[in-house]
């Protein structure tokens, strides 16, 4: 029997139906919303600082999507735990295809990469780099 | 017995005009985590995104360019006086095929978007006031719906939508009380793309001919699979593209009732468009050329014709009765398969399209997995987001059939749904 697609190998499909992370923080340090609105893939990131603003303490997301983008955004949360927020900030498309473990087809890397971009677009807004009222899209 | 043995003519040797039938792409099921591949036999079900183009239509357009090639309109040598004829025919070809009354009601356009920019332009905004509404309906492509829903912003205009009932039909009684001696133009989708329906635009015409208004018909679903006659619809404008029914990019047709298009201004100024230019003032040319402006899509044009020509060998009657059978098969299949819905009115009684979602499985994850099955299908919104909106789902998946269409690529599309649904149960 086929198994489908290189995408969705076992550890996408664990990270889509059992998702790491899930829900929200009382008191996030900055929350942001993101959405690629033809896919109709909606991701909240809440994530929480050490008192220095410099560290992710902790994190949660929520949404809907498809398996790319919800995996993607699983896995992420599992990686931003205890990251510099410099070290987020220079995370690119290479570094999240590397976290999935699998080659994105050209035509869904907007879904893989949406949960890294609502978190870099967050953490901006919350250092007053980006303007708030920059939607995140990662569709073109 | 085999449903093959309905088939209305001979798909297997009509799919020898299309190569790119035989094509190989995508990944290889049997080998998971190979990553993609390129040896999968091609299942095209995205016709209603774009059909393919067969040879005679092809070779048409090549001899254009190697054996005629000119401009049009402008020139007193043998190649111009070839390319022009060609190019005029093809609005008497096209007309023929719609039952226009003659090339005078045919303005070739890039597209159907665009014929319905061209009317909501040179039309919308010179009638259209405040007090003013234009209907649509809550299933209208973007094509229509975003267009008319601006127009409406510049002029003051009401933009009105008529309901879609849960059977993804019109809700005519809504239709009844949103059309009203305000109304000034009913524009409709003639079959919908998302959900198949084939609506009542005789009904429509009527109930907008009663209030003095205008019907412009979205027949880019329509033309390519069913005959159409115009003057039967009663339709005041309809529009369709060529690159959904075996013809070329670039060229979409718009018909308007000659007195109309008549006291309409031009929508593009330039040159071919033009009769007499002095530096005050400019008189028009005739219908159609006035909104034909600058130099036209000639070889697409002459492969629009083609494509008619093309499909009237096979005949109309024909082709509907192709797309009936495989729209019914697959709504039957798939709605047996289990765990999957499907939009839109019964399977007997829609356009050769279905969109579905299966349970628990993203329409883009669907899409990605048939694939790796060879299989093209579209995922997304179809260019109807609000409608969309009204179903609850922000994406569906779209299988959509044409002439070379097979019952075994429903078949194999209806399996490797089946997978898709299991890797993610």
């Amino acid at each position: 029997m086929g198994l489908g697609s290189d995408m969705y190998r076992q550890q996408i499909l664990d990270h889509y139906k059992n998702p790491r992370n899930y829900g929200e923080l009382e008191e996030p340090d900055f929350t942001h919303v993101g959405e690629n609105p033809s896919c109709g893939d909606t991701i909240q990131m809440d994530v929480g600082l050490d008192e220095a603003g410099e560290t992710i303490e902790s994190v949660r997301f929520n949404g809907d999507g498809c398996a790319i983008s919800m995996a993607s955004a699983s896995m992420l949360s599992e990686r931003l735990h205890g990251m510099a927020v410099e070290e987020l900030h220079e995370m690119d498309t290479d570094d999240v295809t590397e976290m999935l473990g699998v080659d994105i087809s050209p035509m869904r890397v907007k879904c893989a990469v949406l949960g890294r971009q609502v978190a870099q677009d967050g953490s901006k807004i919350h250092r007053d780099e980006l303007d708030p009222d920059d939607r995140t899209i990662t569709e073109e | 017995m085999g449903v093959q043995e309905q088939y209305s003519f001979d798909v297997e040797a009509l799919r020898a005009d299309f190569p790119v039938l035989d094509r190989k792409v995508g990944g290889d099921p049997e080998s998971p985590g190979e990553g993609p591949g390129d040896d999968t036999p091609l299942v095209y079900l995205d016709n209603a995104a774009t059909s393919h183009t067969p040879d005679p239509v092809v070779d048409t357009v090549a001899d254009y360019y190697r054996s005629y090639n000119a401009n049009v309109h402008r020139g007193i040598h043998q190649l111009s006086q070839e390319a022009s004829v060609a190019y005029e025919e093809a609005h008497d070809t096209v007309a023929d095929f719609v039952g226009a009354a003659g090339r005078e009601e045919i303005v070739f356009t890039k597209n159907t978007t665009e014929a319905m920019n061209l009317v909501a332009y040179a039309w919308g905004l010179e009638e259209l006031g405040p007090g003013d509404n234009v209907v649509l309906t809550e299933m209208e492509h973007h094509a229509s719906l975003v267009t008319w829903q601006q127009i409406g912003k510049r002029t003051g205009a009401d933009v009105r939508f008529v309901d879609v009932t849960d059977e993804g039909r019109l809700d005519m009684d809504d239709a009844a009380d949103l059309i009203d001696d305000d109304t000034q133009m009913v524009s409709v989708v003639h079959v919908s793309n998302t959900l198949g329906t084939i609506n009542p635009i005789g009904e429509l015409a009527d109930l907008a001919h009663d209030h003095d208004a205008y019907v412009f018909a979205d027949g880019a679903q329509s033309v390519p699979n069913r005959a159409v006659d115009v003057k039967e619809l009663g339709v005041d404008f309809f529009a369709f593209s060529a690159h959904k029914m075996c013809g070329p990019t670039g060229i979409g047709a718009l018909y308007g009732r000659e007195e109309i298009l008549d006291s309409m201004q031009p929508y593009l100024y330039g040159g071919d468009m033009i009769r007499r230019v002095s530096f005050e003032d400019s008189t028009w040319e005739d219908l159609p050329w006035k909104f034909e402006a600058g130099t036209p899509s000639i070889a697409q044009g002459i492969g629009f014709a083609a494509a008619i020509e093309y499909l009237e060998e096979i005949g109309m009657d024909r082709v509907e009765a192709h797309e009936d059978l495989l729209a019914e098969y697959a709504h039957d299949e798939l709605t047996a398969l289990g765990g999957v819905e499907i939009y839109g009115p019964p399977g007997d009684d829609r356009g050769g399209l279905v969109a579905f979602n299966v349970e628990g499985v993203h329409a883009h994850d669907l899409s990605s997995i048939l694939n790796d099955y060879g299989i093209a299908v579209r995922a997304g919104d179809h260019c109807t987001q609000p409608l969309h909106d009204e179903m609850g789902v922000a994406a569906t998946a779209r299988a959509s059939f044409y002439l070379y269409n097979t019952i075994e690529e429903i078949d194999a599309l209806v399996e490797a749904v089946g997978e898709a649904r299991d890797l993610f149960a």
